[in-house]
């Protein structure tokens, strides 16, 4: 920690230069005057200092500990551009040409990226060749920046760089947080200031009794297991008013920490029925509602993915600005592919051998074999990429809570086609004679209704549904010829547990599952974890054979 | 009780027919090969999975033994006879492996065979193989523990894949605590038992060493993720090493970039990612995550460049990625065709033999030699994952290492050691007890 400092002083004499225009640039002025004594030869006066496009020409073919002290030297050199010049390399960003040292900076896509040079002007991609970097040049990028970013004048950027203080919290570093905290004007930053300041004070020597109890109670506002780790140690102290203080606050730490994985947890659970809602509910169409056990389900599923994949492919050769919505347009995409694969399938196959459950179940076994060897045949047996659109791509916290897009979105879709699968049952003509044929097919039948087609039209939703799960599921799993297998035990699964036929049913088993799923992995682990699930389930059954809610359907009975 | 002893004259019984049919397959065999010579070309089985889970990973080994085949064939063939691959399907089904090595060796008379990936399968097939007398080429790293006079390993042992990782995550990124996350079946499992023990001789805390296992195509990594997060915010420097098999990982890498896990905080050191797996992600957020291997695709050598040229070729597609595994086979299928020249034959007994010592150059720029153990010496890489899904070699070997099948980590295997040479022929030599324990042991 220390030796990277020692690197790093020069990046502070930088800083002092870069931060003229404000106001305590004076400050920043004396922070510098003390390490400038210990490193002469990097002082930002310095006349003989290779120049920046000099130490470039270097840094396209030197090894990682070459480029390390080329790094340095940028840092050193004082030169305005350093700073931007380090944000692209620790991105990845950077490129430099060979003959002239010109550095450019890349923009836009892999392929078809543009570059600008630091001052903003475009450049010829000719002769241009990235510079790589590794793990411990980018920390050592990293800290370079953040630390600058002390100082910066933006908040948002003070906030992330104190919060990367806060771990590294090195006793050196003191001075600089004490000048950041003494012009700060944001409660926020301020606090993740102070909290930087406490966490040197209890891992620094020489500090009084009384700055350890009062560092110790600005921690523990953190509350999170960082927090929980620095004053660890200090419940065993030998002073017994600082022990006080440190089991105080540990065990406030530890309460409030049991919350939120207790929140957590529950939240996992959501997100992991919400994905096994979106595999199960088109199940809980063409079996529930059908009762049509179709072993093929989960290649619909596939399908769908497959899907997404051809229309992102497609969009980006046609419209690549339009790449972040390619996923919406997917979905009814694969709802349509995925629909009338289903209503091929009824009507080729599933017609012939309705009310002989085990020649389905047997047909259409055979059929997903048969599906998922012509997708391999197709696409070949490697995985596509589905990219993430970046509204769907990090996460964001609340409290200790980590959050990521993805999983949030999925929850509020599947919530939305659930609420429209039910809709479109309850108040559209074609629901109504689904349900119809549901609960007397001969009576709805003798009222005029083409029972064959509403069957064909009805297996073909339920498939177009799963299609859609499809489109979800590539944002989070493989996109290969298996994806379907991995989901078709679970969807049976949540199907038989919420009560075949009955939608509120599969909305409450894939909640039910999820949740207990995740309650029991931290504690059993994941692979036993999904055994006392599906033992749990066996028990359910005997109890209760018809599941949750159980409703009368016309198939599936006695 | 009556049921026990029925199996077991039922077991005794089956062993004997073994031992008859293994006699008299081995005394069949130079009529075997004389009739395959008569025939004009030499059969090289292919025994890799086409369809079923395996096929994502396998499906390529395939394809590069037919370009090798068809590149040997091109240079005039082996023994002035053309090359003929016979490709079987064993659809990722493991009691089928051995049914169709089965099928390969006694209607096809083939004289070798390339195959298997995953560690099941070749213990399906390792049977079939003693019994009737081949040779299996098997290109995929493994767990070890294991040395069969009719296999030939060309994939990496444990120590020389997992144990320089680890050397390298200690050295380099100055490591302390370890997650060892893999996927529930033997190699990861194996291979974790002797980093642990690993790990413990250098001095490492039982605290500070967390173990998890995710069933096959794990595809929810919330909790576990998030609870690397919770055990990697203990003030020491973590990594994670994972033997995670190859479908669950496209998940678990977008769950770690979802969660704002950096390589820079926590560095995963991957053993069963390569480029092809990385063809399926979108690689932006996992810059700076790490695979150890002993080849990768981006390695600058003038063999390399060839062989990624012819392979881009035979494929028809320029974007065609190559990988370790295949470099293995490269490695594997030139070592038998100069072994067959140099016996002059491709009588398994006499190729078998001439095998040891046999060095061919590997595709990052060395020779690779056939030890007495049946594995080889390979140089060992460390790469980083880039933003283009190809990897930055970070760390190499100064030399080649050695293959060691019984790791000198684990209780039982330390004192094992296996020479296929005349006379001591034996896969599992106790050193301390002074004799081999033959098959017995397993």
């Amino acid at each position: 920690m220390k030796r990277i400092f020692a690197y790093l002083l020069p990046v502070l004499a930088l800083t002092a230069v870069l931060s003229a225009p404000i106001p305590a640039a004076a400050q920043a002025g004396d922070t510098q005057a003390e390490p400038a004594t210990e490193s002469p030869p990097e002082s930002a006066s310095e006349p003989a200092k290779p120049s920046l496009s000099a130490l470039l020409t270097r840094l396209g073919d030197a090894s990682f500990d070459e480029k390390a002290a080329i790094v340095d030297e940028i840092a050193a050199s004082g030169d305005p551009q350093a700073v931007p010049l380090l944000r692209a390399l620790s991105g990845g960003n950077l490129y430099v040409r060979a003959s002239d040292g010109l550095a450019a900076v890349s923009k836009g896509e892999e392929g078809s990226e543009t570059y600008t040079s630091l001052t903003g002007d475009p450049v010829e991609a000719e002769g241009l060749e990235k510079v790589r970097v590794n793990n411990m040049l980018r920390r050592k990028v990293t800290a370079a920046v953040s630390r600058l970013g002390l100082l910066s004048p933006k908040a948002d950027v003070r906030l992330t760089s104190a919060r990367a203080a806060f771990l590294e919290h090195d006793e050196e570093m003191l001075p600089l947080v004490e000048e950041a905290l003494a012009k700060e004007t944001d409660s926020g930053v301020k606090t993740a200031l102070q909290q930087v300041r406490a966490a040197i004070a209890l891992t620094s020597s020489g500090v009084t009794d009384d700055a350890v109890v009062a560092a110790i109670d600005v921690i523990k506002d953190r509350g999170d297991e960082d927090a929980r780790n620095l004053i660890k140690p200090f419940t065993e102290s030998e002073n017994a008013k600082i022990k006080a203080a440190a089991v105080r606050a540990a065990n406030a730490i530890n309460t409030s920490l049991g919350y939120w994985a207790a929140a957590q947890n529950a939240w996992y659970g959501l997100s992991l029925g919400s994905v096994l809602l979106l595999a199960a509910v088109g199940l809980a169409i063409t079996m529930g509602v059908m009762g049509v056990i179709n072993m093929a389900h989960g290649e619909m599923v596939m399908l769908g993915a497959y899907t997404t994949y051809v229309v992102q492919d497609v969009m980006h050769s046609i419209a690549p600005a339009l790449d972040t919505v390619s996923l919406v347009v997917a979905v009814p995409m694969a709802f349509l592919v995925a629909g009338l694969a289903g209503v091929a399938i009824e009507r080729s196959i599933i017609r012939f051998l309705y009310g002989r459950p085990l020649e389905t179940l047997l047909a259409t076994w055979g059929l997903s074999l048969v599906l998922q060897q012509t997708v391999r045949t197709i696409f070949g047996p490697t995985n596509k990429t589905v990219i993430s659109p970046s509204w769907m791509s990090g996460a964001f916290e609340i409290g200790h809570l980590t959050v990521t897009y993805n999983r949030l979105w999925i929850i509020i879709f599947s919530l939305a086609v659930l609420g429209l699968m039910m809709a479109l049952l309850r108040y559209t003509r074609f629901g109504l004679q689904t349900r119809a044929v549901t609960q007397n097919r001969r009576m709805a039948a003798a009222m005029g209704i083409r029972t064959d087609l509403v069957d064909a039209m009805t297996f073909g939703f339920g498939s177009g549904i799963a299609g859609i799960a499809g489109v979800a599921l590539s944002q989070l799993d493989n996109v290969s010829p298996n994806l379907g297998q991995s989901y078709i035990i679970d969807s049976f699964m949540v199907v038989v547990f919420g009560g075949v036929g009955n939608l509120w049913g599969t909305l409450v088993g894939s909640m039910t599952l999820g949740i207990a799923n995740k309650f029991l992995e931290p504690y059993a682990g994941a692979v036993l974890g999904k055994i006392f699930v599906l033992v749990f389930i066996i028990l359910f059954i005997q109890r209760r054979p018809r599941g949750l809610f159980a409703l009368k359907g016309r198939a599936l009975e006695g | 009780m009556i049921g026990t002893r029925i199996k077991s004259a039922v077991k005794k019984g089956t062993v004997a027919a073994a031992f008859l049919l293994a006699a008299a397959t081995s005394a069949l065999t130079p009529i075997q090969s004389a009739r395959a010579a008569d025939s004009g070309t030499i059969k090289v089985g292919i025994l890799h999975s086409l369809s079923g889970t395996m096929a994502i990973s396998e499906t390529t080994l395939k394809d590069v033994m037919l370009m090798l085949i068809e590149d040997q064939n091109k240079k005039g063939g082996l023994l002035g006879k053309k090359l003929e691959p016979v490709v079987v399907d064993p659809a990722s089904d493991w009691p089928l492996f051995a049914e169709k090595a089965r099928e390969l060796i006694q209607v096809q008379k083939v004289a070798a065979v390339f195959g298997c990936w995953t560690s099941v399968s070749r213990k399906s097939v390792l049977p079939v193989f003693a019994e009737l007398n081949n040779i299996l080429f098997y290109p995929v790293q493994y767990e070890g523990e294991e040395s069969q006079r009719n296999i030939f390993y060309t994939g990496a042992a444990p120590n020389q894949q997992a144990i320089p990782a680890v050397d390298y995550l200690m050295k380099e990124e100055k490591v302390k605590r370890w997650v060892l996350a893999g996927t529930d079946y033997v190699y990861p499992r194996t291979t974790n038992k002797i980093l642990e023990a690993y790990l413990k001789s250098k001095g490492v805390a039982e605290a500070d060493i967390m173990i998890n296992y995710t069933p096959f195509g794990h595809s929810d990594w919330q909790t576990i993720v998030a609870s690397i997060k919770k055990f990697g915010s203990a003030g020491k420097k973590t990594a994670v090493v994972s033997t995670i098999n190859g479908d669950a990982n496209v998940p678990f890498y977008k769950e770690l970039g979802n969660q704002g896990i950096k390589a820079q905080d926590i560095p995963v050191v991957a053993f069963s990612v390569g480029e092809e797996e990385l063809a399926g992600i979108d690689t932006k957020p996992l810059i700076g995550h790490l695979a150890a291997w002993n080849y990768f695709m981006s390695v600058k050598d003038p063999g390399n460049a060839d062989f990624i040229k012819k392979w881009q070729a035979f494929t028809k597609n320029p974007k065609r990625v190559s990988n370790d595994p295949m470099e293995a086979h490269y490695i594997g299928f030139n070592m038998w065709v100069k072994a067959v020249e140099k016996a002059g034959t491709t009588d398994p007994d006499k190729v078998i033999d001439a095998l040891i010592g046999i060095a061919v150059p590997n595709l990052t720029g060395g020779y690779s030699a056939m030890l007495p153990n049946h594995h080889i010496t390979k140089p060992v890489l460390i790469g980083e994952i880039q933003g283009d899904g190809q990897f930055e070699v970070v760390s190499k070997t100064p030399g080649l290492v050695a293959g060691d099948e019984w790791s000198d980590y684990l209780p039982g295997s330390k004192d094992l050691i296996s020479d296929w040479r005349a006379p001591m022929s034996c896969g599992n030599f106790d050193v301390k007890a002074g004799k081999c324990l033959g098959a017995a042991a397993k």
